[in-house]
């Protein structure tokens, strides 16, 4: 046995009230028509924050729900089948494939009781055609209302900017009006303006704690990024979950200044650009045997969190909220808001285009410190998995060590998990890095 | 110091005793429903041949699919690193191994010293390995030997075009229907193999020399195939099938 601990650890301190506020969130959902709040349904990409101006509310993102059913094969199996009964195909979004599986068979995950009934369906319309057909079938399955901004008008950079803001923040004015019609409750602009404050300031703070893990040893391993992330995607237009990020980056400032490692023998530090498949969280454990730390995941650094990229100085920057920035007004009123939002989303490093998105990579990769990237081509997901092979090729170019695996995020079915770990290992010995407990003695590691 | 690597394969165990890097004795048995008997019994037979006792392998190191359920090992690694080594050994000019075996095919990128660089491996599929071979000697109701032999006197291409051993198989019996020559049909089905497994190792750098090794190198019309598909010499070491137990022997004295 040659396994030494180089660093010191311990489990975070505010780990217990950040698995107390996740739960919240989804409780929240079979509660929260008894206390009068509204429960609605949509992607976690979109700007929820603006739902607060109908008052209380619970915000279903689809996404952390299908990730949630997918890390529990034995709820997500009856899922895909009850699904794929329907007559709906196996190679479509494997996050819709758990939730529609789940309201199909009338079972909650969080509970195990009835699947929520939404008050209606409202998102930006990311992921194209995927998310908005998802939320169709839901709208049309539970007979709800839905409304859909189309902002993929934001994932070009030709054209005129300024008219596609007005574009946007148009779509966004019209459907305020839309959600007092289908609520009949009046939209109270201050109200939504204060829960965007709270969502546009969590989503700088998570992009802050993302950026926290470029010290040596990693204060933040990526299984228990994984665990705290519902909130800054669920909960992001609240004050709690900014008390909250306060907190954890705090913490992690701390852990950082004693050198209070997540992984204490870490000797190895791998990226991803992508979710991980969630019934194979395991993965992470098993290599942590290697000496291997995860140090971060691209999606979840610019989808639930924002920074700034300074491509010019191939660096990346805690983001400022906009009210913050130059040249930015100060939110007064609902058209204040409205184009705030709209400006925002285009600025935001999530809208990038592909060739600065390439950049990113290797921008974030040299910021966390990382020795090597892992990508997952996903059976579960088309528009995370276009271009992985360009990606990887791009990459290696710039000397950046790459192993890609093929699997599902969201279907346990799909993936050979004997086979990626044997793909991983040869993947380390090719970089040197063997198995520390299984080393004989005199064998350097 | 002595020190043997042990390749537990999906179709056989192999065996290689090492002595200061010389070969001492190669051994090689069914892998069978138990790997670790099967192991322990493959490397006692070894050790006999070799002309010493357990006493004198200080260090066994375990390779292959079955790796890890050899429990006196005193390490495994991947068939990755053993087979860079193993060529590596045999072959110092080589930087591509390609490796094919009963369940599965990779490709290796690897450096003057054997070091692995990149490398890309089939999954799930059994169209560009051994076991496919095996399969379609059945349905041609011929031995290997003879379907390797006729289909170097081919000089047709008859068309499989399937990149799944399933479907190749009923596309080889539409061919026997047809009167298609077995010669021709043999030749089909290894240039079928070697076309998909080029494809794959194509996913890496291929730098030369380039050399063939696992149990189905020893199968000449594949080789002949993968130089045609490759577009360049295929390097056949002596007992290719040993190559990654060796490379485990060497690791093992590292």
């Amino acid at each position: 046995m040659t396994t030494q601990l180089k660093y010191k650890t311990k489990a975070l301190d505010c780990w217990q009230w950040g698995k107390e506020l996740r739960l919240e969130a989804y409780q929240d959902l079979v509660t929260g028509h008894e206390r009068g709040k509204l429960l609605i349904l949509g992607c976690a990409a979109s700007p929820y924050g603006m739902l607060a101006g109908l008052g209380d509310f619970v915000f279903l993102a689809g996404e952390p729900y299908g990730a949630s059913v997918a890390a529990d094969p034995p709820f997500s199996i009856p899922c895909m089948e009850a699904y794929e009964a329907k007559g709906y195909a196996r190679d479509m979004c494997g996050y819709m494939r758990n939730f529609l599986g789940s309201m199909f068979l009338d079972k909650y995950y969080f509970t195990g009781g009835p699947f929520p009934k939404f008050d209606f369906a409202w998102s930006v319309r990311h992921c194209p055609a995927g998310h908005p057909k998802w939320h169709q079938i839901v709208a049309d399955y539970q007979g709800i209302p839905m409304n859909y901004i189309d902002d993929e008008t934001m994932l070009t950079c030709e054209g005129d900017q300024q008219h596609r803001i007005d574009y946007v923040a148009g779509q966004y004015l019209d459907s305020i009006e839309w959600m007092e019609k289908v609520t009949k409750r009046k939209f109270d602009d201050e109200k939504a303006i204060e829960a965007m404050r709270n969502y546009f300031r969590n989503e700088a703070l998570w992009g802050e704690i993302n950026l926290l893990n470029s010290a040596v040893p990693a204060p933040l391993d990526i299984k228990s990024y994984f665990a705290l992330m519902p909130i800054p995607m669920l909960r992001r237009h609240e004050k709690v979950a900014t008390q909250f990020l306060e907190t954890l980056r705090d913490e992690l400032k701390d852990r950082i200044a004693h050198q209070i490692a997540a992984v204490p023998n870490e000797r190895y530090r791998m990226c991803m650009l992508t979710p991980p498949p969630w019934s194979f969280l395991k993965i992470f454990r098993y290599l942590e045997n290697f000496g291997v730390v995860f140090v971060g995941t691209y999606v979840y650094l610019i989808n639930s969190g924002e920074v700034k990229f300074l491509y010019d100085e191939n660096r990346v920057i805690p983001a400022v909220v906009p009210e913050e920035r130059p040249g930015w007004p100060r939110m007064k009123n609902r058209e204040d808001l409205c184009r705030t939002v709209a400006r925002w989303r285009a600025e935001h490093p999530f809208q990038s285009h592909l060739d600065a998105r390439k950049k990113e990579f290797h921008i974030i990769f040299r910021h966390w410190n990382g020795n090597a990237y892992l990508l997952l081509l996903n059976r579960g997901c088309v528009p995370m998995t276009t271009s992985m092979y360009d990606f990887q090729r791009d990459l290696q170019k710039d000397g950046i060590p790459v192993s890609m695996f093929e699997g599902n995020f969201a279907d346990c079915r799909d993936i050979d998990e004997t086979g990626v770990l044997d793909r991983l290992e040869a993947f380390l010995e090719g970089q040197g890095i063997y198995k520390l407990r299984d080393a004989a003695p005199g064998i350097k590691e | 110091m002595i020190t043997a690597g042990i390749d537990v394969g999906a179709q056989a165990v192999k065996v290689v005793i090492v002595s200061d890097g010389k070969v001492l004795a190669r051994n090689l048995l069914p892998t069978g429903f138990d790997p670790q008997e099967s192991a322990q019994k493959a490397l006692d037979g070894a050790i006999h041949q070799a002309g010493i006792s357990r006493g004198d392998v200080k260090r066994i190191v375990a390779t292959g699919a079955g790796r890890k359920s050899i429990a006196f090992a005193d390490r495994n690694i991947t068939e990755v690193t053993a087979d860079a080594k193993g060529a590596n050994k045999l072959m110092p000019s080589v930087r591509t191994v390609i490796d094919i075996g009963a369940e599965e095919a990779r490709g290796i990128s690897c450096d003057a010293e054997g070091k692995v660089i990149d490398f890309a491996k089939n999954d799930k599929c059994a169209a560009g390995a051994g076991a496919f071979v095996e399969s379609m000697a059945r349905a041609l109701e011929i031995k290997v030997p003879e379907m390797i032999e006729i289909s170097l006197k081919s000089t047709k291409d008859a068309p499989i075009n399937a990149t799944c051993a399933v479907f190749a198989e009923s596309e080889v019996v539409s061919l026997i229907h047809t009167k298609i020559d077995k010669a021709d049909i043999a030749h089909a089905v290894h240039d079928a193999i070697a076309s998909r497994v080029a494809s794959m190792v194509r996913r890496i750098p291929i730098d030369k020399d380039v050399a063939l090794i696992g149990g189905v190198a020893n199968n000449a019309a594949i080789a002949e195939a993968m130089k045609k598909h490759l577009g360049v010499d295929v390097l056949v070491p002596e007992n290719p099938q040993f190559v990654s137990a060796l490379g485990a022997a060497l690791a093992a004295a590292a």
